[in-house]
């Protein structure tokens, strides 16, 4: 009898688990079936149009198998090298100057002091304006005869004559890298603010007390275990950084001194309209990022354990 | 002994507070000087803007830029046309995202948790990378320079991101909240409905600015997947802004319409802001 109704129960229970199964499925299905067309199918078809000879001007798609051809172009084409150097040189300075400079800031803003809300605020500022804009905004700034960063730099003495920033190849780079900075330390900063104020006061406290200066509480308490925000921001915005198009593509256009890897993408695929190469110049951007995130996986795993 | 709290602090602790308002003064100038740069320079005629030295102030500040954008191409179109796609976007992403984040917070199934990281993959990965697949879909769909066909594409990326919020929310709802319900005869749909929306009312306006922000800025795909001013979106316009003459651009405006569409934005990221920086960082730090 007792048997009997144990049975029953525990039938009973697989079945409510059985629909459970089904109506969560049901919820996501939607989602997955969008995500299935606008994400797993461009995809798939990125990868497979990267072995075909195909223009994008013709509709339906007159394509040719060509094999590896793509691919082996792709591997001798300074033009792509030269757009791979330039994002890694990119994203390398600009995250590396970004954690600096969002460090001390989020520092400066984690101390309490008046007015200290209004440049928590600000800070929202150069997030908030739209790509193009401030893209669009930074390229009058950096004018070389009406600009004003030539008029500034000039009344504090830091140049002698106006510079022309977005025409002499030796400076787009660091006028690119300058834009970024400005646009995107402020996330940086906001992260690591919030791993600033989950450090435990009393820490500080106890470090105080045993006689530690600011500076070794720094290098001793606040760094190291700031590491994982650190280690976050870090990461999320290598990875902005390594698919860099709006600024790039606005202030600097498709010359080659600056081109990144997107941009090159883009410009084979659309301006070009080969689909076949430009899709093998996509699938390469793909795979370098896959290979960075995986290592970044590994290197989260470990450090959770 | 307890010492007296001394009133005056020494010279080398005022000059140290004297230099820390110094680096703050900077940091805000440095921070707002460029979007102030811009309203200035919108507020002044080409003669003004094109004049050296340069004034840091609007000599007699003109408001005709801002009706100029509007009469010399269909800036208001851009508009109207940013905020369907914009709007459209984040209701999608909302009503269908609110169902997928109920199914990954609450319901124990086998599948759960790779789809959970999948959603976080689609995140990271670069929409380059599916550029021309994208392209052929669009074309192949008839949605070649529609806005539906921008609000199909920006699904990529706002709807897993608000899933990943949606859960996030989902998870710190008790459930007995809906476990009432469901004794009460409820269906899942009703419990939702019901009473988890009410609850994670915060997650879904969290959600919904950031997908919005998403969509109003994005470049790439508008640039792309529209040709016509008919379905252009303002960054587009912005960024595709020509002069009469090719030799000096119009900035003043361009900047009066970099002005017009960064101040709804701000405006709405300045009310919203506890909201979306908590939003921003627990993304980020739950990653």
């Amino acid at each position: 009898m007792l048997n009997l109704k144990n049975k029953d129960l525990s039938k009973k229970q697989s079945s409510l688990a059985a629909w459970r199964t089904r109506t969560a499925w049901f919820f996501l299905a939607p989602s997955l079936i969008i995500l299935l067309l606008v994400a797993a199918y461009p995809l798939f078809r990125t990868f497979q149009l990267s072995f075909f000879d195909v223009s994008i001007l013709k509709f339906p798609l007159q394509a040719t198998w060509v094999g590896f051809d793509n691919y082996v172009a792709l591997f001798s084409d300074p033009r792509w090298w030269r757009s791979v150097w330039n994002t890694v040189v990119f994203t390398f300075y600009s995250v590396g100057i970004e954690t600096v400079l969002g460090l001390t800031i989020a520092l400066i803003v984690h101390s309490e002091f008046r007015g200290r809300g209004l440049v928590r605020t600000a800070m929202l500022v150069p997030w908030a304006i739209p790509g193009v804009v401030s893209s669009q905004m930074w390229r009058w700034m950096l004018n070389d005869v009406y600009g004003v960063i030539n008029d500034l730099f000039m009344r504090l003495r830091i140049i002698r004559t106006p510079m022309a920033w977005l025409a002499e190849p030796a400076l787009v780079l660091p006028a690119l890298i300058m834009i970024d900075v400005w646009k995107t330390t402020p996330f940086m900063a906001l992260i690591l603010l919030a791993g600033l104020q989950g450090i435990p006061k009393e820490l500080y406290e106890a470090a105080r007390v045993d006689g530690a200066s600011p500076v070794q509480q720094f290098w001793r308490i606040t760094l190291p275990l700031l590491r994982p925000s650190l280690l976050v921001a870090l990461i999320f915005r290598t990875l902005d950084a390594l698919r860099v198009f709006d600024m790039i593509y606005i202030v600097a256009g498709t010359q080659i001194e600056t081109i990144s890897m997107s941009i090159y993408a883009r410009q084979q695929l659309i301006s070009f309209g080969s689909l076949g190469y430009g899709s093998a110049v996509a699938a390469g951007i793909f795979l370098i990022l896959a290979m960075y995130i995986s290592v970044y996986l590994v290197t989260l795993k470990v450090e959770v354990k | 002994m307890i010492q007296p709290r001394r009133k005056n602090l020494s010279i080398g602790a005022m000059l140290s507070k004297g230099l820390f308002f110094v680096g703050v003064g900077f940091l805000l100038f440095y921070l707002l000087f460029p979007f102030y740069w811009a309203i200035v320079s919108s507020l002044k005629t080409s003669n003004q803007l094109f004049a050296t030295p340069i004034t840091y102030f609007p000599p007699t500040p003109q408001w005709v830029n801002y009706q100029t954008i509007f009469t010399t191409q269909p800036f208001g179109r851009f508009l109207f046309n940013s905020f369907l796609v914009a709007g459209g976007t984040t209701l999608l992403s909302l009503f269908i995202g609110l169902f997928a984040a109920y199914a990954i917070g609450r319901f124990q199934f086998r599948g759960r948790q790779p789809i959970y990281y999948t959603m976080l993959a689609v995140t990271m990965f670069p929409s380059i990378s599916v550029l021309g697949g994208l392209f052929v879909l669009v074309r192949s769909l008839g949605l070649y320079d529609s806005i539906p066909g921008l609000i199909l594409t920006y699904l990529l990326f706002t709807l897993p991101f608000t899933i990943w919020i949606l859960t996030s929310f989902v998870r710190e709802i008790p459930m007995e909240l809906e476990e009432a319900a469901y004794i009460d005869g409820a269906t899942p749909v009703q419990a939702l409905f019901r009473v988890m929306l009410p609850v994670i009312a915060p997650g879904l306006v969290t959600a919904g600015l950031l997908a919005f922000i998403q969509a109003w800025n994005e470049f790439l795909f508008a640039l792309t997947f529209t040709v016509n001013e008919r379905s252009r979106t303002v960054p587009v316009a912005i960024a595709l802004f020509s002069g009469t003459s090719s030799f000096e651009l119009p900035w003043n405006q361009i900047m009066a319409a970099s002005v017009v569409v960064t101040v709804p934005l701000l405006v709405l990221v300045l009310i919203f802001q506890q909201r979306i920086v908590a939003g921003l960082t627990a993304g980020a730090v739950k990653g």
